[in-house]
C-alpha cells in the first residue's frame, strides 16, 4: 500500500512536535529533574475526586446533553460574570468541551475557510498553528518580544492584518513566556480590530494563575469586543484537573452555534465524570471564596520569584513572568541555540527544559522552565543549570 | 497585624523550615530585613514556636513504643481542665496533649522505650493524678501520614515529564 498517497498531505506536512524528542530522552533518565512538565504539581483535591467516585457508585454513566450538564454551565456562566464581568447565557452561550484543546479546534474549524489567515502571537502554545493547518487555514506568526513584556502590540497586529485575516488567537496569560496583557494593552488591540470582522479566539486557560498585583482581563470584557470574542477556558490549571479533560467555550450564540454543531457530531459530550468533578470544583470554590486557588497561586508566586532571581543571578536574563507557571529566560549569552542548550543540559546535568523554538521560531535563544515542581527540585535544578552555564563559559574562555 | 508576608513565611516554613531569610526574601519579593522583622514578630507573638525535622523513626533502629491515651478527668473549679493539663504535660513521656470534645477530655500522646515503661507510666503516674477518673490506652502500630506528610506509600510523580 502506498501510504504517501493515502495520507492527507496537509496533515503529513505538519512537522512532529519539537517536545517529543526530549520526552523520549527524559524517560530513559529516572534521576533527571524535569522542568518540562506542563501541569500543576498538585493532585485534584480529594473532595472533587470524591464527587466523581460517588457518581460512578450512583450509576451516572450516561451521555450528558451535548452542551454539557446544566448545573455546570450555570456555574461557569456565574463564574465568568463574577470574576471577569462578562455575561453569557448558560443555555446557549456556554459549551462544555473536552479540555480547552477541543475549544481551540472547534473555534478554528467553525470560522476558517481554505486559505484564511489566522494571526498567532509567538512564542505561544504548540497546538495553535497545527490546528489552523488542519482546518485548512494559514497561520501567520506575529512576534512578541521580552522588551514589550511579550505582549502583542497594536502596531505588530495592524501590520499583520490582510484582507484574508479571519481570526486572531490571543494566548494570555501566555505559555511559554508568562506574559499577561493589561486592560490598557487589550484596549489598544481592540481599537485595531474595531470595524473589522476579525474573530478573536482568546485562550484564557491560565486566567487564575496571575501574580503580584497583576490581574487577568477577559478580552470579551473590553468594550465592544464581546461580539467577536470566543473565550476558551477550563479546569486543568486552576483546579489541578488536567487528566479529566474538561474545558469550555463561552461565545455569543451566533458564533457558538457552528462550534456546537461540530462538537455534537464529533465529540457528543465531555465525559460525565469529568463534568461532575468540574461542577464540584466550581461549587467548592464558590463556597470557600476560591481559597484553594489563592493558596496555590501564592505557592507558584514564590517559586516564580525564586526562578527569576536564580536565572538572572547566573547571567541568563529572565523576563519576570506575570502569569501561568513558566519562566522563559534568554540563553543567547551562552552562544548556544535553544535546542543545543537543552540537549547538553539534559545529557550533562540531567535537567530537562523545553527549547524556546518548540513554541515558534521566535522562541530561539530562550528556554522554557516550568516551576510547577517542588521547591526542593527547583533549587537542585537551578544549581545544576548554574554549574552547566559556568562550565560552558569556562570552555569558551 | 497578620500580613501577607507573614502568611507567605508560614507557608514556606511549613514546606521546608530550612529555607533562609534571604531565600524567603527572594521568594516573596521583599528584603531580608523585612523578613527578619516578620520572623521576630511571629516568634514574639507565639505563632512560630519552633522548628523540627520530620523523621520516620520506624525506618531507623530505634526501639520505642508510642500510644494515645484517652483520659477522663474532673475539671477543677475556676481552673477547668488547665490545671490538670499543666500537671500531665510535665512528664517527658508526654509528646503532645490536647483537650478534646467527645467522650473523653484529654488526649495524651506518649512515647517510651518499651511497652513495660509505658504501661508503668500510665498506671503509676498518669492514672493516679488527682482528678483523673479513667484512662484508655491505644498503642500506635504504624505511621502512614504525619504533619501533612505521607510516611508510607507516598505516590510518585505521575505526570508526563515533558508536555507542551
Amino acid at each position: 500500500m502506498n501510504y504517501d498517497r493515502v495520507i492527507n498531505r496537509r496533515i503529513a506536512d505538519v512537522p512532529p512536535s519539537g517536545i517529543r524528542k526530549f520526552f523520549d530522552i527524559v524517560r530513559q533518565m529516572p534521576d533527571a529533574i524535569s522542568l518540562g512538565v506542563g501541569e500543576p504539581d498538585f493532585v485534584t483535591p480529594w473532595s472533587i475526586r470524591d464527587a466523581a467516585i460517588q457518581s460512578i457508585e450512583d450509576g451516572r454513566t450516561q451521555y450528558t446533553s451535548n452542551w454539557g450538564l446544566d448545573t455546570l454551565r450555570e456555574k461557569i456562566a456565574a463564574y465568568l460574570r463574577m470574576k471577569y464581568r462578562v455575561t453569557y447565557s448558560a443555555k446557549d452561550e456556554v459549551l462544555v468541551t473536552v479540555g480547552a484543546s477541543e475549544g481551540i479546534d472547534l473555534a478554528l474549524r467553525a470560522v476558517i475557510c481554505p486559505g484564511d489567515e489566522v494571526l498567532i502571537p509567538e512564542p505561544s502554545y504548540v497546538s495553535y498553528a497545527p490546528c489552523v493547518t488542519f482546518s485548512g487555514g494559514v497561520s501567520v506568526p506575529v512576534v512578541t518580544r521580552a522588551e514589550d513584556e511579550f505582549a502583542l502590540t497594536p502596531e505588530a497586529l495592524a501590520a499583520a492584518i490582510t484582507p484574508r485575516t479571519k481570526a486572531i488567537i490571543l494566548p494570555y496569560p501566555n505559555n511559554p513566556t508568562g506574559g499577561v496583557m493589561t486592560r490598557a494593552q487589550l484596549q489598544a488591540i481592540a481599537r485595531v480590530l474595531e470595524g473589522t470582522d476579525i474573530v478573536v479566539i482568546s485562550d484564557e486557560i491560565y486566567s487564575e494563575l496571575v501574580y503580584s498585583g497583576h490581574e487577568h482581563t477577559a478580552f470579551a470584557s473590553i468594550e465592544g469586543m464581546r461580539e467577536r470574542t470566543v473565550t476558551l477556558n477550563g479546569f486543568s490549571k486552576a483546579f489541578a484537573m488536567t487528566g479529566w479533560r474538561v474545558g469550555y467555550i463561552a461565545a455569543p450564540r451566533e458564533l457558538l452555534a457552528p462550534m456546537f454543531k461540530i462538537h455534537q457530531y464529533t465529540m457528543l459530550c465531555a465525559s460525565i465524570q469529568g463534568q461532575i468533578a468540574a461542577d464540584r470544583a466550581l461549587g467548592r470554590a464558590f463556597e470557600s471564596g476560591f481559597e484553594d486557588v489563592r493558596t496555590m497561586v501564592r505557592s507558584y508566586d514564590r517559586r516564580r520569584r525564586l526562578m527569576v532571581e536564580g536565572f538572572n543571578a547566573m547571567g541568563l536574563s529572565c523576563f519576570e513572568p506575570r502569569g501561568a507557571f513558566y519562566v522563559f529566560p534568554s540563553i543567547a549569552s551562552t552562544g548556544m541555540t535553544s535546542e543545543e542548550f537543552c540537549t547538553k543540559l539534559l545529557e550533562q546535568k540531567k535537567v530537562a527544559c523545553v527549547p524556546g523554538t518548540a513554541f515558534g521560531a521566535s522562541g530561539e535563544g530562550h528556554i522554557r522552565c516550568s516551576y510547577a515542581t517542588s521547591l526542593q527540585n527547583l533549587n537542585i535544578a537551578l544549581e545544576r543549570i548554574r554549574e552547566f552555564v559556568a562550565e560552558c563559559r569556562a570552555q569558551q574562555g | 497585624m497578620f500580613s501577607t508576608l507573614d502568611m507567605h513565611i508560614l507557608e514556606i516554613l511549613c514546606e521546608d523550615a530550612r529555607v533562609t531569610p534571604r531565600e524567603i526574601a527572594v521568594m516573596t519579593g521583599s528584603d531580608e530585613n523585612q523578613v527578619n522583622l516578620a520572623l521576630d514578630g511571629l516568634k514574639r507573638s507565639g505563632v512560630l514556636v519552633g522548628y523540627q525535622a520530620l523523621i520516620n523513626w520506624e525506618r531507623t533502629e530505634k526501639e520505642f513504643v508510642e500510644a494515645v491515651i484517652e483520659v477522663n478527668v474532673v475539671p477543677q473549679r475556676e481552673k477547668g481542665f488547665d490545671a490538670i493539663a499543666q500537671r500531665i504535660m510535665q512528664y517527658d513521656e508526654v509528646k503532645s496533649l490536647y483537650l478534646m470534645s467527645g467522650t473523653y477530655d484529654l488526649m495524651v500522646q506518649c512515647e517510651a522505650k518499651t511497652l513495660k515503661e509505658l504501661a508503668q507510666f500510665v498506671h503509676s503516674r498518669l492514672s493516679v493524678i488527682e482528678g483523673v477518673t479513667g484512662t484508655s490506652t491505644h498503642f500506635m502500630l504504624k505511621t502512614y501520614k504525619y504533619a501533612g506528610t505521607v510516611f508510607e506509600g507516598a505516590a510518585s510523580d505521575r505526570r508526563q515529564a515533558v508536555m507542551p
